[in-house]
């Protein structure tokens, strides 16, 4: 009785086993990451100083930082958050609050994840099309604002519905039983439910609109500009601008004997804009948490 | 409307109710009483929940639903077209199962009905006095009145179940609807529910639907049997449990199926 038999033996080996691969993979997963920081900001520590982040490039881009470059990224992912967390937002609510289970709706989240997996250099020359040629707005910050805006729209789409989703029916069900009418219990109880949610959804994005070179090269990035350094205002919408992303590329494959750890740097700017927006989603998204009531 | 019947709260007239192709109400006519508790029982899925989210038409936010027949509550058909779903649900609250209080404090829990259908704002003096008298009502105000500003959803389920009848007092409401209102809590939480309603019985009208015959035998006047979307018997609880008409309500109380 209760004695181990060899297939009770051979069923505890197969647990053991099982448990060390997935564990091994879910830190293979942080490997990478860690060595790419690594690597990047090694290679980079000769350039990197405040100086670099706030001088433009000179010397064919050989020497000086990526002030211009550094804002450009800021203002294509400010612009195109702006544009795409208020329509992308609003879309999920109406989505997930108020639209019936029909053949309009159900086109609608069709469209919604077949934008999700366009590739982004197809986004760029719809851009091209739309923006550029068609609406007249010429290669522009603005252009290229709204192309990354149409390719982050649907991942906000999705997103903003999932936070939405997480809010129990029986708050809603609440609501509706003491007469609220739907956009009563969306504002008073809802959204405030689901902003962490939503606004870490949003946030992700950052990293998405910052990384991305395609939907820009043919819409508004130029391989290079000069602006009146430590201005935050330096750019007009309009105007063209420089990109880290871009910037990057340029440097590798454009120019030839640039200093061995500029490329480095650029990327080590890139993905610390990139953690910070992270960070501060996180630090959000803790703060939104500590206050909810559930 | 003479002294000698009391009258009626909730009249139904050949309702049925159609979720999709499934039919889930079949001509059910039956009428409440003012003021008193009533119990409706039958095995799951018979139409009783069903039934009960027709009085504040909730029903209609849970998909497709077709109604044909009558409501009439107070005398008002409820499927008039100048009726207001908003001073409908007013009039008519409901209590769920599994207590549902909002992620807001003990205090705006109470005000949100007021506050969902105020203009403009409301006196912090106004909305205190309603506040204790809505947890005087549910008998919640000597326990509670130290941490009205607290969670709601960290009370016990009990005190949640009866904030949540207390949420309903202020806006006044004439009917309150209850769907197994204390399937979710012990022997004690169930005996406070229980109790609470026969303090509320006589200013509301009280409708519960419950799995458990016994409460319905202990706890409401009248009593109604329904079986696959069919009111099958209607009569004073006592007279339901020990002389039902309809063999079937018999077999039910038996414990025959169910």
């Amino acid at each position: 009785m209760f004695t181990q038999t060899p297939l009770v033996r051979r069923k505890q080996r197969n647990e053991i086993i099982a448990k060390w691969i997935f564990g091994a993979m879910a830190v293979a997963m942080v490997v990478p990451l860690l060595l790419i920081i690594f690597h990047l900001v090694s290679r980079a520590w000769p350039l990197l100083s405040w100086d670099f982040l706030v001088t433009n490039p000179v010397g064919g881009m050989r020497r000086g930082g990526v002030w211009s470059a550094f804002l450009g990224t800021i203002y294509l992912v400010v612009m195109s958050l702006c544009i795409s967390a208020p329509i992308g937002v609003l879309a999920a609510v109406y989505l997930n609050e108020y639209a019936r289970d029909s053949w309009f709706t159900r086109i609608i989240n069709l469209a919604v994840v077949n934008l999700a997996g366009v590739p982004s250099i197809v986004h760029a020359l719809f851009g091209l099309g739309a923006f550029v040629i068609f609406a007249g707005m010429g290669r522009s910050i603005l252009a290229a604002s709204l192309t990354l805006a149409i390719m982050t729209l649907p991942v906000i789409i999705a997103s903003t519905k999932e936070s939405l989703a997480a809010v129990p029916v029986s708050f809603r069900e609440a609501c509706w039983n003491v007469g609220a009418s739907r956009w009563q219990t969306i504002r008073r109880i809802v959204l405030p439910n689901s902003i962490s949610g939503i606004l870490t959804g949003v946030i992700l994005q950052v990293s998405r609109t910052a990384g991305e070179t395609a939907p820009i090269m043919f819409t508004g990035a130029v391989f290079f500009k000069k602006i009146p350094e430590g201005d935050l205002f330096a750019y007009n919408l309009r105007d063209q601008c420089m990109a880290l992303s871009m910037h990057l590329y340029t440097v590798t494959t454009q120019v030839t004997n640039a200093p061995e750890a500029l490329p480095y740097a650029i990327a080590v700017i890139l993905l610390a804009t990139v953690l910070f927006a992270n960070a501060l989603s996180i630090s959000l998204r803790v703060y939104l948490r500590s206050r909810k009531k559930w | 409307m003479t002294d000698a019947a009391p009258a009626l709260s909730i009249e139904t007239q050949d309702l049925s109710l159609w979720y999709g192709k499934f039919q889930a109400l079949k001509n059910v006519s039956m009428g409440i009483k003012n003021g008193l508790i009533t119990s409706l029982i039958g095995p799951s899925g018979c139409g009783k929940t069903t039934l009960l989210r027709c009085f504040n038409r909730v029903n209609e936010r849970y998909g497709y639903v077709t109604t044909k027949g009558e409501i009439r509550i107070l005398q008002k058909n409820i499927y008039d077209p100048d009726i207001s779903l908003i001073e409908l649900r007013k009039s008519v609250g409901m209590v769920f199962q599994r207590p549902n209080p909002l992620p807001l404090s003990i205090y705006e829990n109470i005000v949100f009905g007021l506050r969902i259908h105020a203009e403009g704002k409301l006196g912090k003096g106004h909305t205190d006095e309603v506040v204790e008298k809505s947890l005087r009502e549910v008998g919640l105000w000597d326990d509670l009145k130290d941490r009205l500003k607290g969670r709601a959803t960290g009370l016990q389920l009990e005190q949640q179940q009866k904030l949540c009848i207390a949420r309903l007092l202020p806006l006044k409401p004439e009917v309150i609807l209850m769907d197994e209102p204390c399937s979710a809590l012990d022997v004690e939480g169930t005996r406070a529910i229980e109790e609470l309603m026969w303090e509320l019985r006589g200013r509301y009208t009280i409708l519960i639907v419950t799995h458990n015959m016994a409460q319905a035998r202990r706890s409401s006047d009248e009593s109604i049997f329904m079986l696959m979307g069919e009111l099958i018997e209607h009569s004073r609880t006592e007279d339901l449990f020990l002389n039902p008409v309809d063999p079937r309500t018999a077999e039910y109380i038996e414990g025959r199926y169910g």
